[in-house]
């Protein structure tokens, strides 16, 4: 590829999503960009690369740029968050949140919706021990075609298998033909909405947990640190923020610090834990 | 080293399994059916079975009650590994006392999976 074409895509990806693309990435431009080239008719890359120069089409640079996303996802992804999140996070919201009775979660870039409906399971199973507690979880993506999907809750046998415990396929699910169809009432815990990390978050209202794993990996320094600067402002000092396990807030920002022995979990530097001897930070 | 029988009467379906689980540091005995895999358990308990559905001999559901309801059998964790995808086997064996159940095809991401969800990993 030609370097000002890779510099036009390169621009085009940081200006619209603020994902990264390292030049040694750049076969990643051949190998998701030509299937799109193709379906629209054209020839390859470089007839899509003259279409998007010469016609500024929006709705070919949203393809471009939804094609070029990472939406790999699967239920209960790496355990561990998801087990903070039921034996740590919860059982403290449960005590600071009893007046209020409602808890708020965003599940930042949410692709095909598998980590806000694991969250939406475990609040199901502990819903007995909530009375009268309302749980919302916002899952917001960049790509209209994953929000559909996560939707929809429709997932093929290869896709449950990924991190589903048994039992909860059992429970929630039905089976419809080959694939397997999520209940109304998991899916109605959910809400969806269209969403860029570049843009203000303020629409969105405050949150008590938010989750953004294994997003800002894709991001530029400076983009991951105004990210996670904006995301303070969403929750409170008791708040919580998980990030994925490749990633940290160390050299990053300084308005969250991780807590220690707790991968990939964060906490608001004014967070009143910290003012605990017992939950030193790392 | 943790020990996992494989009991399925394909002897490519046992290979495969046996590459996996090799790479996933579990030591491999192999059953070609129920029967089989109940003598071997009555030798030497394993940690873990890899259980198919359909075998000649003793099937899949009949050797997994046999092995419940035997009490000098140190009972191990049984994960069911089979072409039976549908909501009814499910139930089906959960009830007969599995523990995770694997709809094939599966490949080492799954089995990793079903692992960890029952404390193997």
């Amino acid at each position: 590829m030609k370097p000002e074409d890779f510099q036009l895509l390169s621009d085009l990806l940081k200006r619209r999503s603020g994902l990264q693309l390292s030049p040694e990435k750049g076969y990643l431009l051949e190998s998701r960009l030509t299937p799109l080239a193709r379906k629209r008719g054209l020839e390859g890359l470089d007839e899509l690369i003259a279409e998007i120069r010469n016609t500024r089409d929006e709705t070919l640079m949203r393809d471009v740029t939804e094609a070029m996303t990472t939406n790999e996802s699967f239920f209960f992804r790496d355990n561990t968050p998801f087990d903070l999140f039921r034996n740590h996070v919860l059982p403290g919201l449960r005590e600071c949140r009893k007046d209020r009775k409602h808890i708020r979660i965003w599940c930042a870039a949410c692709s095909t919706g598998q980590e806000p409906y694991s969250l939406a399971m475990i609040l199901k199973e502990q819903q007995a021990t909530l009375p009268g507690w309302r749980f919302e979880i916002v899952g917001t993506d960049l790509s209209p075609k994953v929000l559909d999907k996560a939707k929809q809750g429709v997932y093929s046998q290869f896709e449950v298998q990924r991190g589903l415990p048994i039992q909860l396929l059992m429970k929630y699910f039905e089976q419809t033909g080959e694939m397997w169809q999520l209940t109304d009432q998991i899916r109605q815990m959910v809400t969806y909405k269209e969403f860029n990390l570049l843009d203000p978050f303020d629409a969105l209202g405050k949150f008590d947990v938010i989750y953004c794993r294994n997003v800002l990996i894709y991001f530029d320094q400076p983009t991951k640190t105004q990210i996670l600067d904006r995301m303070r402002a969403q929750i409170p000092a008791d708040g919580t923020l998980f990030l994925g396990a490749a990633e940290t807030v160390l050299g990053i920002t300084d308005v969250f610090k991780p807590v220690r022995g707790q991968r990939g979990m964060y906490i608001p530097a004014d967070s009143p834990a910290l003012a605990q001897p017992a939950a030193a930070i790392a | 080293m943790k020990c996992c029988l494989v009991v399925d009467d394909s002897k490519v379906i046992r290979k495969v399994a046996r590459r996996i689980l090799e790479e996933m540091n579990f030591q491999i005995m192999e059953a070609v059916d129920g029967q089989d895999a109940l003598e071997q358990c009555l030798q030497e308990a394993p940690d873990v079975i890899l259980l198919d559905w359909n075998m000649p001999v003793m099937n899949g559901i009949d050797f997994l009650r046999s092995l419940r309801e035997r009490a000098e059998i140190k009972q191990p964790v049984v994960v069911f590994c089979t072409t039976e995808n549908d909501m009814a086997h499910i139930r089906t064996a959960m009830e007969a006392g599995a523990n995770e159940y694997i709809m094939k095809p599966f490949d080492r991401e799954i089995i990793e999976a079903k692992f960890s969800q029952v404390g193997l990993m």
